[in-house]
């Protein structure tokens, strides 16, 4: 995929998502790729807040509102419907943010993986409830501090690795990527949308309003986020993974933590030791 | 199996229920394991994996996603099947609302049992009736045909357009599910006649895309509700209807939402729902012989709740016992309280005596059938209603 066959047909449109969010940003770019022949299922989370208001309808697809701990199970009954019709060729996606993958609805997604039904579910990470005002989840980073781990009790454990979790279940395709690098994500959606089974693609969405930060920085935050090594943009295939893209040059973990609110509170040499951890990893 | 007479045959209601779920033309079936309703869906796996049934059977992780995916498979245009029982029914419990308020007209079997803490796997019907107000249809049945009978009939029912709710149809823990009874299963030809392929009013539709089962603010969220009330009050006449069809059909009749036995010029009646009218009937009869005026009120439908026929029933008894076996802590059996509501503003009402007994599979003998009805043929026109536990 090039630049020049991304399609100028938006199929997202007005919602009321908050100025620079980069999960609406996701669900634009999922469709671009996917087009009108897709189907949305998305649980509690920002993206249905923001969309699923009678008789406001962002969706130029058809889509349907999901319980939380669901979308898993949505996904199985909806793509063995469309298996026992013939349209196997109906791309079904699963539009979850990090709590509704990585807490609630981790048993569906698993079970889900497990039933081995084509679907293409799609983790947008925002790193807290931030639908329901900046609650921590399973995959808010250490060291950031949300309404439920206020400073100085900021989060004190790492991010589920919903990869190695996902990966663990044989699945597929999987693959991790970030609204800033939307070429990287858009082609993962692509090589996901063409799989005959289950998929998962993690992509990271900065939020300006949890994360704390002016909503034009967006994507630079995102950018920032794979630089330090915060983040890795990768693909599991075939029982292996793999980096899909390495940073030309790497930057100090101070300089993304500096530019949020939401790891002001952290000291040197709490910043100093999360920066030996990411040297330990890469 | 599947050819043009009826067969009959000794097999247990789970069997006839599954047996049902073939005959519909079932395409999507998500279950997961739950005593008593296990050998449901066990004989389905194996309809599917000796080629009498062909669908897909997703081997879901929990009941939230068996019923989940049935929804998803409602979603995409097919009709879909799915039972439990006990904690797995209060595991559905937040899809159960979901589907209802969504509309799809789905049918699902419990296999009614006992809720835990105390842990029990034995048979009452507190799962079923702990989720009446969750907007589903309920139909209890007595018998392995009737359980067969009515998941055909609820198909029907549920995706009548004018209905367009889910129907849960409820078999007693093991006196049914687990007790062989002569069977007549229809034959194919008869059940296509009756229930006709799934038209479904919305679905996911590519060439037609709506976003369905969104969100709604104060007024679109309470017309949604109001509709969905004026269908679950609609349902009353479409029961009704439904099963005088299938009368004409297959030549079996439940006498649509309530049965009564013998209650012409009874004096007093014994309520119930499920398996156990089959031992009141007996009493009755026994009573009967010996001079006393007592019927049965077989309650089919719990929901929605037959008020209007049970003030036609009642409206000459002098009082009426009502067997629940189940409980709303903190006040009384359910359908005991419902039956009072439904009486209120009779003129020279029935006394209503509440009984709870059959609980965690406790057996209720005839003996204790006679003593409900008796207390209720003693007691006086305007008695305070009670509530006794009759297990102990």
């Amino acid at each position: 995929m090039k630049l020049r066959d991304i399609s100028k047909e938006e199929l997202y449109r007005c919602s009321y998502g908050c100025a620079g969010c980069a999960s609406v940003l996701a669900v634009r770019l999922t469709l671009k790729v996917l087009g009108r022949n897709s189907v949305f299922v998305v649980p509690a989370n920002c993206i249905s807040t923001v969309s699923c208001y009678y008789p406001q309808a962002p969706f130029f697809v058809p889509m349907t509102v999901m319980a939380f701990a669901a979308t898993g199970a949505a996904l199985s009954g909806i793509s063995a419907g469309f298996k026992r019709r013939g349209r196997e060729d109906i791309h079904v996606v699963g539009f979850s943010g990090d709590g509704g993958t990585a807490d609630i609805g981790i048993q569906s997604l698993s079970g889900a993986i497990d039933c081995g039904y084509k679907f293409i579910y799609i983790c947008y990470d925002n790193e807290a409830y931030m639908n329901t005002g900046i609650q921590r989840s399973g995959l808010t980073p250490y060291g950031a501090s949300t309404t439920t781990t206020p400073s100085p009790c900021f989060e004190n454990k790492s991010k589920k690795d919903m990869m190695r979790i996902v990966a663990a279940h044989d699945i597929p395709y999987a693959a991790t990527a970030c609204t800033s690098y939307p070429l990287d994500y858009m082609q993962k959606v692509e090589k996901a949308s063409k799989v005959n089974g289950p998929t998962y693609i993690h992509v990271l969405a900065p939020c300006p309003t949890g994360w704390g930060f002016a909503p034009e920085r967006t994507i630079e935050i995102g950018r920032m986020a794979v630089e330090s090594g915060m983040w890795q943009l990768m693909e599991f295939e075939h029982g292996e993974f793999r980096i899909t893209h390495t940073p030309s040059r790497r930057r100090p973990v101070a300089e993304y933590f500096e530019a949020q609110a939401r790891f002001r509170h952290l000291r040197l040499e709490e910043i100093e030791a999360i920066q030996r951890e990411i040297d330990a990893s890469q | 199996m599947s050819g043009k007479a009826p067969v009959k045959k000794y097999i247990t209601a789970n069997e006839a229920v599954a047996h049902a779920a073939r005959l519909a033309r079932v395409e999507v079936i998500a279950a997961y394991p739950i005593t008593p309703q296990t050998s449901i869906v066990e004989k389905l796996a194996s309809f599917i994996a000796n080629g009498e049934m062909d669908a897909d059977f997703i081997k879901v992780e929990s009941e939230h996603s068996a019923l989940t995916a049935c929804m998803g498979a409602r979603m995409a245009g097919v009709r879909a099947f799915t039972s439990t029982s006990s904690q797995g029914l209060e595991y559905m419990h937040e899809m159960l609302a979901y589907v209802s308020g969504g509309r799809y007209p789905l049918v699902m079997a419990n296999v009614c049992r006992s809720v835990a803490l105390p842990w029990s796997i034995w048979g009452d019907q507190q799962d079923a009736v702990q989720q009446r107000d969750t907007g589903w249809i309920q139909i209890f049945t007595e018998t392995g045909q009737e359980a067969l009978d009515m998941v055909l009939q609820a198909y029907r029912i549920a995706e009548d357009h004018r209905i367009l709710l889910p129907v849960m149809i409820c078999l007693d823990g093991f006196i049914q599910s687990h007790t062989e009874e002569l069977v007549e299963i229809p034959d194919q030809e008869s059940v296509d006649t009756f229930l006709p392929a799934y038209d479904p009013v919305v679905t996911l539709d590519v060439d037609n895309p709506y976003s369905i089962s969104v969100g709604g603010f104060g007024k679109h969220y309470a017309a949604w509700r109001k509709e969905q009330q004026e269908a679950a009050e609609k349902a009353r006449d479409v029961i009704v209807e439904v099963g005088d069809e299938f009368a004409r059909i297959f030549g079996r009749h439940y006498g649509g939402l309530i049965e009564t036995y013998r209650t012409e010029g009874a004096q007093a009646v014994l309520l119930t729902m499920g398996a156990l009218a089959g031992t009141v009937r007996e009493v009755v009869d026994e009573m009967r012989a010996e001079g006393k005026a007592v019927g049965l009120v077989k309650v089919r439908a719990f929901r929605p709740f037959p008020a209007p026929q049970l003030r036609q029933a009642l409206s000459q008894v002098k009082a009426a016992a009502v067997l629940d076996r189940d409980c709303s802590y903190g006040y009384e059996g359910a359908l005991a309280t419902d039956l009072k509501a439904a009486l209120y503003g009779l003129p020279n009402p029935p006394a209503v005596l509440g009984f709870i007994g059959g609980l965690g599979g406790a057996d209720v003998p005839p003996e204790r059938m006679r003593y409900m009805l008796e207390r209720a043929l003693s007691v006086k026109k305007g008695a305070p209603s009670s509530t006794e536990f009759i297990d102990l």
